[in-house]
């Protein structure tokens, strides 16, 4: 049964069209998902839906719920539908909500605006509610207030409240994009739940193809403002038609292929964009062409797979490196591990596990608080001003936001030209760092703002080459852009790394890209590293079971293995995303109050679990008691 | 394409050291077009560009013009008394009229708008730059520098600023208008200074912030080239309200008998005497007013284009 419909739905702001053509129908009970990069109208499709563009936006075509016309509705009869017929989820669970009120009052008033039931009815219901959408304690957490809840947790209860009246159709405008990857499979699993409770129709929105994979049962592929196909998720998955939705789908990085074997291509040849659709693009300046063209072409330079030199010397050695903040708990509890020249060390971990702390501390190139940091094989802690300054031109770093890290008021020209100005080197370089990185020279008059987030995050990694550094520390660089762009920027980290001999130190919570960059993989969990290794063995063989749940909570991009496989689900959320911090790690191994293993452990191995903490072998290997699974 | 050609020209950039050079040269053979301005440059070509910073610019130097060579063109100067003609409309002989004591109102005013331009744009510019340096450094540093600066600045805040002119400013003796315009900034960079603290505080978080630390630039060039332009619009708006604060404060010192000491005069002065004589004599009024306003308007235009042509975001005053 068609619970929702929509027909030939255009959307123009101004002279832009930003969605034309789109069309499509959901029945009770089944997943549609939306999939498309940002700027594809999909956000704009589904709020014209609900009717809650902003009123310049001219909306035409027809959009059914229950066969009833909903455009050009009176906003009396949206408002009534609104929440009650149709419930949306949005990104930001932090935004949805009030910060002061309690979380439980906050449903219960959901439930009461379309429900005529008592206050202490619509209370009890929404104890229910959060019961449902898997909040431990609920009687006692719907009297807490959002900032007591974590991410994952705020998210839950926004799926609490969109769920509170029965809504025939659920919309949910990129719910787990805010998540990390373990958070994300718990989310995904409530939807799942919600969907069987309340028997909705689901819309997911979402820029990652893979979660679709998962739960969808068919999906819409826009681009552009229009759809590119529409087709059941096997269908879309196994026998794309569409070219576009084949690079999409060969963008996307999958981590249980071997990168070389697989031929993932990594670089996707987009057809030409036909024009800028997203409303925020409609600027006076169009984004500058990227020199992509070119940059596209060039065939993967593989490095160093299969056989990692561990010969080369020590750019970067860490050891027992301690960092907490006031008399707080350790942030970064004793973490060692070293890179080599011309070599990659992913550092994967989730919100809050230390990482980016760990990289400020070595690019602080202070005297740490306990341990030592050795960059090319200088001590930090017994340099002086000069001294460090020197260093700093071997170690540069480039940041996750290139919106953040390019100061919005200066030209690019002097964004890239600053580190060369630091050093008093002479600044006519910067034409040619700007090609090096695939943007034209011309470009460099403009402001950040005038280019698209790929290109921005080019421009920070001029900026970072400027030196010519020997150690790149990379937090995050990719995992601000869309799939395709990300890919592309992978592309060109390890061509500059083949060409320019670079070593990284590459930071992500995406393990696809570390799977596609790294030689070596870190896994850090609560300030500590709990697995290091070949990046091969990690992710064949993870022995962590921190590690082996990160893994299974990635999304594939499969739909038959991804609904086949065993879903190593954690409960529970990140040590750092408690916005509430526990007073400190629980004793003995940390990852015990969320680890899968440690609850069906015979009480004598699980002791130890208690007790000791759990060391990392001398080189690589995993920070576990039971690494082999609980039975030896 | 292929990766060779792409690789081409400079494909010489082989690891380490030999980069650089290789870097350096397809800039020496770059089109005229890849010739990028300084970012002064680029703002001050927005801002000429701008209908607002034009006109205001002109108006601006117009009242300069007006008040520094008006002088010349009247055989009146501000210490002449016209015995034969008391509180006289405006004439051919006094074209702004006469005041109750025979003084020509042009030549005051325009003496009142050479002060009153000097006071309140250099105590604006002063006050909003010791405000900017002061509370950047304070926030950007924190620690012992934040404690000094922060005392100092809770110090001056506590001082009764009015009352510590009014006793110094005869001490200071006639003409001595650069001393008063020191002591008048000196009380008038507090507040802004608290409110650049706690955004320097945010904007040293920022990553690019952070990037430019982990390349080597020192911090009080940081401070100069990141924290302070990106809260120019905030200067510029407190620069713009200081300038009328400032001639209105100095007003207020010259009603009370200190600021501008008699027989000079300051366009605040001239309004104060100008208002009693207002109702059955405008003209010892409105010019001195009027001028006033403009003189705001025009400053005001300066700020709006300023601000517009140093936010990129900013879509006015862009060719």
């Amino acid at each position: 049964m068609t619970v929702l419909e929509v027909r030939d739905l255009a959307v123009r702001f101004g002279e832009t069209q930003a969605v034309q053509g789109v069309g499509f129908e959901v029945a009770r009970g089944e997943v549609l998902g939306i999939v498309g990069e940002s700027g594809s109208g999909k956000s704009v499709s589904v709020l014209a839906v609900l009717g809650l563009l902003p009123p310049r936006a001219v909306v035409s075509g027809s959009v059914r719920l229950h066969g009833r016309e909903l455009l050009g509705a009176q906003e009396k009869e949206l408002t009534a539908l609104r929440g009650k017929s149709m419930a949306m989820v949005f990104q930001d669970p932090l935004a949805g909500l009030t910060p002061v009120h309690r979380v439980g009052d906050q449903v219960a008033e959901a439930v009461r605006v379309h429900q005529r039931v008592s206050s202490k009815a619509a209370r009890l219901r929404a104890v229910e509610l959060l019961d449902l959408v898997g909040i431990p304690d609920p009687a006692r957490r719907a009297r807490a207030f959002p900032h007591e809840f974590s991410g994952g947790m705020r998210q839950r209860v926004m799926i609490a409240m969109a769920i509170a009246n029965d809504p025939d159709v659920l919309i949910c405008d990129e719910p787990t994009t805010a998540l990390d990857v373990t958070v994300q499979a718990q989310i995904l699993d409530v939807l799942r739940t919600a969907r069987r409770e309340t028997g909705a129709a689901v819309v997911l929105v979402t820029h990652d193809i893979g979660v679709v994979a998962g739960i969808a049962d068919r999906v819409l592929v826009m681009r552009s403002g229009q759809v590119v196909e529409t087709a059941t998720v096997d269908d879309l998955f196994y026998r794309p038609r569409s070219p576009f939705t084949r690079t999409l789908l060969d963008a996307v990085p999958r981590i249980h292929d071997h990168p070389a074997r697989s031929g993932y291509s990594g670089r996707p040849v987009l057809p030409p964009q036909p024009a800028p659709a997203h409303p925020g693009d409609a600027r006076s300046t169009p984004p500058v062409p990227a020199h992509s063209g070119e940059a596209r072409s060039a065939p993967p330079v593989q490095v160093g797979w299969g056989a990692v030199r561990r010969g080369g010397r020590a750019v970067l050695e860490v050891e027992g490196l301690v960092k907490r903040y006031g008399r707080g708990g350790w942030v970064v509890d004793r973490v060692s591990f070293d890179v080599r020249a011309g070599e990659t060390l992913g550092l994967v971990g989730e919100s809050g596990c230390g990482k980016t702390t760990l990289l400020m501390e070595i690019l602080a190139l202070g005297a740490p608080q306990g341990g030592r940091v050795v960059v090319f094989g200088r001590d930090t802690a017994g340099l002086s001003g000069r001294e460090r300054l020197g260093l700093r031109r071997d170690l540069q770093v480039v940041f996750q936001d290139p919106m953040a890290s390019l100061d919005p008021r200066m030209t690019v020209h002097d964004i890239v030209a600053e580190p060369l100005r630091a050093h008093g080197l002479p600044i006519d370089r910067v034409g040619g760092l700007l090609r090096l990185v695939g943007l034209e020279a011309e470009h460099a008059a403009r402001y950040p703002q005038d280019f698209s987030g790929g290109q921005r995050q080019r421009i920070a990694i001029a900026r970072a080459l400027a030196l010519e550094p020997r150690l790149l520390v990379l937090d995050e660089p990719v995992s601000a852009l869309d799939v395709s762009i990300r890919a592309e920027v992978v592309e060109l980290l390890l061509e500059l790394k083949a060409r320019l001999g670079l070593s990284y130190l590459f930071v992500a919570h995406d393990l696809a890209v570390v799977r596609r960059i790294a030689d070596r993989v870190a896994v850090m969990y609560s300030g500590r590293i709990v697995e290091i290794g070949p990046v091969e063995d990690v992710f064949a063989e993870p022995r962590h079971p921190y590690t082996r749940a990160l893994l299974a909570a990635v999304p594939v991009p499969d739909p038959v293995r991804e609904r086949a496989r065993s879903r190593l689900l954690l409960s529970g959320d990140p040590p750092g995303d408690h916005l509430l911090r526990p007073a400190g790690p629980p004793s003995g191994c940390r990852f015990r109050t969320r680890c899968p293993l440690y609850p069906g452990l015979p009480s004598v191995l699980g002791s130890r679990c208690v007790s000791e903490e759990p060391e990392l072998g001398a080189a690589d290997g995993a920070a576990c008691h039971h690494s082999s699974g609980g039975i030896g | 394409m292929t990766s060779e050609e792409v690789t081409g020209p400079r494909g010489q950039v082989g690891p380490g050291a030999a980069a650089g050079t290789a870097l350096a040269r397809p800039v020496a053979g770059a089109s005229v077009g890849s010739v990028v301005p300084s970012r002064w440059r680029i703002v001050f070509g927005r801002f000429a560009g701008s209908w607002g910073g034009r006109f205001g610019g002109l108006l601006l130097l117009g009242l300069f013009l007006l008040a520094f060579v008006g002088p010349v063109l009247v055989p009146w100067s501000y210490l002449d008394k016209d015995f034969l003609a008391f509180l006289q409309e405006p004439t051919g002989a006094h074209w702004f009229g006469t005041t109750q004591t025979g003084g020509d109102v042009f030549a005051l005013t325009l003496r009142g708008m050479q002060k009153s331009l000097l006071i309140g744009l250099l105590v604006a510019v002063v006050s909003t730059a010791v405000a900017a340096v002061v509370g950047a450094f304070a926030g950007y540093y924190l620690g012992w520098t934040d404690w000094v600066l922060g005392w100092v600045t809770d110090l001056l805040l506590v001082l009764p600023a009015f009352l510590v002119i009014a006793v110094l400013s005869p001490a200071l003796g006639q003409g001595a208008w650069l001393a008063l315009v020191v002591l008048l900034a000196a009380f008038m960079w507090m507040v802004t200074s608290k409110v650049v603290r706690g955004m320097t505080i945010s904007i040293r978080e920022r990553e690019y912030v952070r990037a430019a630390q982990f390349m080597g630039v020192p911090g009080y060039k940081i401070i100069f080239r990141h924290v302070i332009p990106n809260m120019a619009s905030l200067l510029i708006v407190d620069a713009t309200v200081n300038v009328s604060a400032a001639i209105l404060t100095e007003t207020s010192l010259s009603y009370f008998g200190f600021g501008v000491q008699a027989p000079d005069v300051s366009l605040g002065g001239l309004i104060a005497d100008g208002a009693r004589t207002a109702v059955y004599a405008p003209w010892t009024f409105w010019f001195a007013a009027g001028l006033l306003v403009l003189l705001i308007l025009a400053v005001n235009l300066i700020g709006d284009a300023l601000r517009d042509a140093f936010d990129p975001t900013s879509n006015r005053g862009r060719r």
